[in-house]
């Protein structure tokens, strides 16, 4: 999906070719679907599906997203921004200030005008000064943290509900439940049948108590596809980030294109700093993103560099994440699910002729089998690492399929055309 | 291709659209501590190619650079149509009908031949289908032969530079600037560039030529101005002008040209090459079965379009690639799976293609780059330890031997000009007794004076016995230094040829596989 | 006079970057409405240290030099070791658990942890070193991914294996014998220099000769600088990327080894956390370069100690210095960024004076 027009009349090769990739969108969805259903019914962890699990999967999977999407939107213009933890936790600062003063909505706005603050200050250095994409972000991350923990001591030790490491009691923002659709697919769900259950669980979830900003979190995935692919402003923010001399050549202002990239990504990710303070808890805490602004990046890459692929990489995380919180015995269960999904992809990859990587593929998936065979439990914390287990692995088995932008993290200085 | 309908836009361009006049009226522009540019008056008139020659460092990139708002004048004029004009941006200058292709196409792979064309002229037809039918209708009204959806990293270099004036067409240009356009073309793909060019002109298009390449510009051009030392030093027609006249008007005085004396070649072979095959992870052959000898005192030289081969046969040779079979020997040695710094230890020389990038380090010292390429060899080391003494000393022995010229040896790399550094580069490959020089372009970009000096260091180099190999796009060099030329073409050996008795047009014949020796 | 322009280069971005940290310090000051004036902030953090903070300032330096030396080693050659707080977390943590178990007496105990601490450092660090050779996996994404790792595999490791007292978990204490807990200057109640604060001494010393006076060390920089012209040169850069990870890994093990040996002897909450990223910073600000990270250490060391005193006098938070180190490393970057960018232009001017033909295209 890393293409453009609107092709009614004569459908391209590349058309065709996108027209594949969402069909194998949805066929490994169903092919996730009944092998969660099958290791359900198999091993009696009905947690795997269950809505609330799913729900919870939602929910962690939320802040992960907007860390992504920034991500996205930075690198698609050229600039690595591995600052988005820092800016997450400055929007973690803004959303329980904002909304303890003017009410969740302005909290809002506050989270992600702080974290656009901190995109301001990584454009600074690394567009105006050329400074070093990675060095910059560094800083903002010390910086980020520092803060935020002054900010809070600062600010909260007087509220009401508040201390120097925290300010809970803050207004929350609605949820959202379609009324009857909702019981009846909880009650669908319970029933145990094979994949129809599941995908119930799967609707319940997606229907029963959805935060308001999990849907504008819905909208921005499907916004920021269409604009960085469908609009004249998205081709030119993306050439910033494949070749922004050519760019500057045509008449891009490439530092006004890196500027905006930059400011929303900081944005997007003190949004997802504002979900973890006002949906996903209960307030702010001191260090409340805890690394995933990392897990975001991650997402991103995991994803290609692409919305939606960075969508799925975020609800596999944070479906993860739920199933460690709410029922390690049903991780076990999951070791079963990894198992049979290496080793369909191993017998794949052999029937496609990669015989090496179908039997390393086959090896590890023979191993998870073992694994599961021979314990009960996992270990809650190995379920912790799953995020950046999967991604060291996706780099080292796959990275030749990922496509960064081309210039991503090269300093740019204007003038460079010619 | 369906036959796109008539863009709303794009109705006038069936009538001859007519270009202005252009105008440059004493135009200067200094950075620091050059003079780049100074009273430079050049005058395009409608629907003309014109001409603008000199040599490299004459002033002709930043002139044209000044002409599309890239760099911004200190002194002088710009009218456009007989209106003064003053360009902030390239967006200006496109705004007004000016339009450039550059020598280094400003294309993004990633991105497909429509949205390189479409971008940052989204305005004109939007990005969707009244884009694509203009893409296609230029492409069809010009013959350029282009798929808008094509990914750019699949076109080849003919194709990529007919999408760069393509693009500017896109924009509705009328005035092309083309900055040495031939420069990446084999001989014939040129007359296909100037058929293209000779149906814009009749389409009232005005172009600006930039070359240093003398034939062509008599071929194609109905004006010519010469630039020497960053101003005009005259204009010419032609018909009325020789070859000759023009090179005494860009250089100044006698054109200097590569010619070798008697030959030194002895029959004791330095470098031999057996069978060399380099294949590539997906399996295609980057060099297929590559043999020669290179004897002591000679100098072989290496034809082809680039892109065939060459920079993968230095790269093999220096031990920078690992060959998939064949043999290579160095001397009596069978030095097939050395690696880089033991061939350089056993004394390979290499002046890389591009020094920015393999030769130096740019913001170090000079002597600090004299060790480079000699960490393992006195007078740079003693042992695992770095002599720093020794590296200064050898370091001031080059500076004044190779005449590079430079305020001191602690100046970064990165401070010289081009010649310089490439002097320097010569003067550290040529130290340590070398039996071996790889030259890859060794005079590009460089003033004239400091190719006239590389010349005569390579020729002294092959009277001292050195074997050479030397890789030029600049087959006048090619045929003045060599003892023997060899034609690479996608990666194979295809024609040898007797330097005295070849003609350029002879070597661009075997180079696109139009003709074997 | 070029020397002592030389050095008037080095110290210009430092200085400028300290001057806009203290600016931007005060200005938050002032914004967070607080009682206390940015006034009365800086004559807190600039009054003269008591003895106890004295020592505490020089054992804080010994340990966050050690980290910035380990980040260095990989800046030098162009490489980002991020990980250098999951480096030394895993390897302080299997250090304590070795040292704890006591297999060996006295001394010798002590020599092997320090062995055993490099070893798992330099481990952890070569995966992203193996990574980035054989599968081209960027070191960045790497190192942050086994941080996250590190983190979570030291913190079950403990929960199974350590011991348990109240809520918490640590590991075996340290037998007597191995302990080292250095030299007195003051009273006793001030504490002790810790004896192996001299390993950061060894380290500066050992980083300065490789870098400038070696082989090895001038690969080292010539692949930082770029890495096409070391291939072109010989240099075997896979090999140089695998040996500063592994070197640079080592080093972070040895981090918080002082203080273990020194007065904490066992891993648990005694165990200081962040000092990685505090090293990265601290390499920032010196430039990567050996005497230039002392002068980084020593400054990151008296504020954070300094600021301690903060909630005493003041109502200013502590962690105000945090900020002020933040926006230093940042400027500091961007003010090197100008300086190099003026030298040039500086040395281009000079070297067109001194060339005999005044017109040449300038060459980018």
């Amino acid at each position: 999906m890393s293409t453009t027009q609107v092709d009614k009349s004569a459908p391209s090769e590349r058309a065709r070719k996108i027209g594949g990739m969402y069909r194998t969108y949805w066929l490994v969805m169903l092919v996730a679907v009944v092998a969660l259903s099958l290791v359900r019914i198999a091993t009696g962890a009905d947690d795997i599906t269950a809505a609330n699990t799913l729900r919870a999967a939602i929910l962690s999977a939320c802040p992960i997203l907007l860390a992504g999407m920034g991500g996205l939107w930075s690198e698609r213009a050229g600039i690595v921004n591995i600052g988005l933890e820092g800016q997450m936790l400055l929007g973690t600062w803004g959303a329980a200030y904002f909304t303890y003063n003017y009410g969740p909505w302005v909290g809002l706005l506050g989270a992600a005008a702080m974290g656009a603050l901190g995109g301001l200050l990584h454009g600074l250095a690394t567009i105006t000064f050329g400074v070093d994409h990675i060095v910059s972000g560094v800083a903002i991350n010390i910086i980020g943290l520092g803060a935020t923990t002054f900010l809070a001591e600062a600010f909260f030790s007087d509220y009401q509900y508040g201390g120097p490491r925290q300010l809970t009691g803050l207004d929350g923002l609605p949820f959202v439940t379609v009324p009857g659709l909702s019981d009846g697919l909880k009650s669908l769900n319970d029933q145990g049948w094979f994949v129809i259950s599941d995908l119930a669980g799967l609707l319940a979830a997606l229907t029963t108590k959805v935060s308001v900003v999990t849907i504008l979190i819905a909208v921005i995935v499907v916004l920021t596809a269409w604009i960085l692919w469908h609009t004249s402003f998205g081709l030119r923010l993306r050439s910033c980030g494949e070749n922004p001399a050519a760019a500057e050549s045509l008449g891009v202002n490439v530092y006004r294109y890196k500027y905006v990239a930059v400011l929303v990504s900081g944005g997007l990710a003190g949004l997802g700093g504002a979900f973890l303070a006002l949906v996903a808890a209960s307030g702010f805490t001191t260090n409340q993103s805890n690394g995933r602004g990392y897990i975001g990046l991650a997402a991103m890459i995991f994803g290609n560099w692409n919305p939606f692929g960075t969508l799925g990489a975020s609800l596999l995380f944070g479906y993860t994440d739920a199933l460690r919180l709410r029922s390690p015995s049903a991780v076990h269960a999951l070791l079963l699910v990894v198992a049979i999904g290496l080793l369909a992809y191993a017998a794949w990859r052999f029937y496609q002729g990669a015989r090496t990587s179908a039997i390393v593929l086959g090896l590890i998936g023979a191993a998870f089998l073992v694994w599961f065979l021979t314990t009960d439990t996992v270990p809650r914390e190995f379920t912790g690492m799953t995020p950046y287990v999967v991604t060291l692995l996706v780099l080292a088995l796959a990275s030749q399929r990922l496509r960064p932008p081309a210039a991503d993290g090269q300093v740019y200085r204007k003038g460079s055309a010619g | 291709m369906p036959a796109a309908p008539p863009a709303p836009g794009a109705s006038s361009t069936e009538a001859v659209i007519e270009a202005p006049e252009v105008r440059l009226i004493g135009i200067g522009k200094r950075f620091p501590g050059v003079i780049a540019n100074h009273d430079v008056e050049v005058t395009i008139r409608p629907a003309t190619v014109h001409a603008l020659i000199g040599e490299n460092g004459a002033g002709k990139s930043t002139l044209m650079k000044i002409l599309y708002g890239v760099q911004k004048p200190d002194d002088g004029t710009i009218e456009v149509g007989g209106t003064e004009r003053s360009f902030r941006t390239p967006t200006d200058a496109i705004g007004v009908g000016i339009g450039m292709v550059f020598q280094h196409f400003m294309l993004a792979d990633n991105l497909t031949a429509l949205e390189n064309a479409v971008l940052g002229a989204e305005k004109l037809h939007g990005i969707g289908d009244k884009a694509r039918a203009e893409f296609e209708s230029i492409s069809e009204r010009y013959g350029f032969g282009l798929r808008p959806d094509v990914l750019v990293e699949k076109l080849g270099v003919a194709d990529r530079q007919r999408l760069e004036i393509l693009k500017v067409l896109f924009r509705g240009a009328k005035v092309l600037i083309l900055d040495e356009p031939t420069a990446v073309l084999v001989p014939q793909e040129v007359d296909a560039l100037f058929a293209n060019l000779r149906d814009l002109r009749a389409h009232g298009h005005s172009i600006l030529f930039i070359s240093h390449k003398l034939d062509e510009v008599l071929a194609i051009a109905d004006d010519i101005t010469v630039m020497r030392r960053g101003t005009t030093v005259g204009s010419a027609v032609p018909g009325e002008v020789t070859k000759q006249e023009l090179a005494e008007m860009m250089v100044g005085s006698e054109l200097p040209s590569p010619e070798t004396s008697e030959s030194t070649v002895t029959d004791v072979v330095q470098l031999s090459l057996s069978g060399v095959t380099l294949t590539d992870d997906a399996g295609r052959d980057l060099l297929s079965d590559i043999s020669f000898d290179i004897h002591r005192g000679e100098i072989l030289g290496i034809a082809g379009v680039e892109g065939n081969g060459q920079a993968e046969l230095v790269e093999t040779v220096m031990g920078m690639r690992r060959l998939t079979s064949g043999r290579i020997l160095l001397g009596e040695e069978d030095v097939t799976d050395w690696d880089t710094r033991r061939l350089r230890e056993s004394g390979v020389g290499y002046i890389p293609e591009d020094r920015h990038r393999h030769g130096l380090l740019l913001d170090s010292p000079l002597w600090e780059n004299r060790i480079l390429g000699h960490q393992t060899r006195p007078p740079s080391v003693k042992g695992p330890w770095i002599n720093r003494s020794g590296a200064r000393k050898d370091t001031r022995r080059i500076v004044d031997e190779y005449d590079v010229r430079t305020p001191g040896i602690d100046t970064v790399a990165r401070a010289l000009s081009g010649g310089n550094q490439q002097k320097l580069i010569i003067g550290r490959e040529m130290s340590g007794d070398p039996v071996l020089l790889i030259a890859s372009h060794p005079t590009r970009g460089v003033d004239v004076g400091a190719q006239a000096a590389i010349w005569s260091h390579i020729k002294r180099a092959r009277h001292d016995g050195l074997a050479v190999l030397l890789i030029s796009a600049d087959l006048d060099e090619l045929i003045g230094l060599s003892d023997r030329i060899e034609v690479i073409l996608r990666g194979r050996m295809v024609g040898t040829f007797d330097p005295a008795g070849v003609t350029p047009k002879d070597l661009g014949a075997a180079m696109t596989g139009g003709g074997e020796a | 006079m070029n020397s002592l322009k030389r050095v008037g280069f080095a110290l210009l971005a430092p200085v400028i970057a300290v001057l806009i940290a203290v600016l931007a310090t005060s200005v938050v000051i002032a914004a967070s409405g607080s009682d206390s004036s940015a006034g009365d902030f800086w004559s807190v953090i600039l009054s003269k240290p008591d003895n106890r903070l004295l020592v505490n300032i020089l054992n804080q330096t010994t340990m966050i030099y050690l980290a910035a030396v380990a980040a260095a080693i990989g800046f030098r050659m162009g490489l980002f070791n991020i990980g250098v707080e999951g480096q030394y977390l895993l390897a302080s943590y299997t250090a304590a658990t070795f040292a704890g178990a006591a297999l060996l007496p006295g001394a010798l105990n002590i020599m092997a942890t320090l062995v055993i601490a490099m070893a798992v450092g330099a481990i952890w660090a070569g995966i992203a070193g193996i990574l980035r050779t054989t599968r081209g996996v960027s070191e960045v994404i790497s190192t942050i991914m086994l941080n996250s790792i590190a983190l979570i595999l030291v913190g079950y490791l403990l929960d199974r294996y350590g011991l348990h007292g109240g809520n918490q978990v640590r590991t075996k204490d340290l037998p007597e014998s191995s302990q080292l807990a250095g030299w007195l200057p003051f009273e006793r109640p001030d504490g002790p220099i810790w004896t192996l604060g001299l390993l950061a001494v060894a380290v500066g010393v050992g980083f300065w000769v490789l870098l400038n006076k070696t082989r090895f060390g001038f690969d080292l920089r010539a692949t930082g600088l770029s890495q096409t012209a070391a291939v072109a040169s010989g240099i075997k850069v896979d090999r140089m990327v695998l040996i500063s990870m592994l070197l640079s890994g080592a080093v972070a093990g040895l981090i918080w080894m002082p203080a273990y040996f020194g007065s904490a002897h066992t891993y648990g909450t005694t165990f200081q956390a962040g000092l990685g990223f505090t090293g990265i910073a601290v390499a920032l600000l010196g430039r990567n370069q050996p005497v230039g990270m002392v002068f980084g250490a020593v400054l990151f060391a008296f504020l954070s100690t300094q600021s301690n005193t903060l909630t005493f006098q003041t109502d200013i938070s502590p962690s105000i210095v945090q900020i002020t180190q933040g926006v230093a490393v940042l400027a500091v970057v961007i003010a090197y960024e100008l300086v190099r960018r003026y030298r040039i232009r500086l040395e281009q001017r000079t070297v067109a004076r001194a060339r005999t033909a005044p017109v040449q295209e300038v060459t980018a």
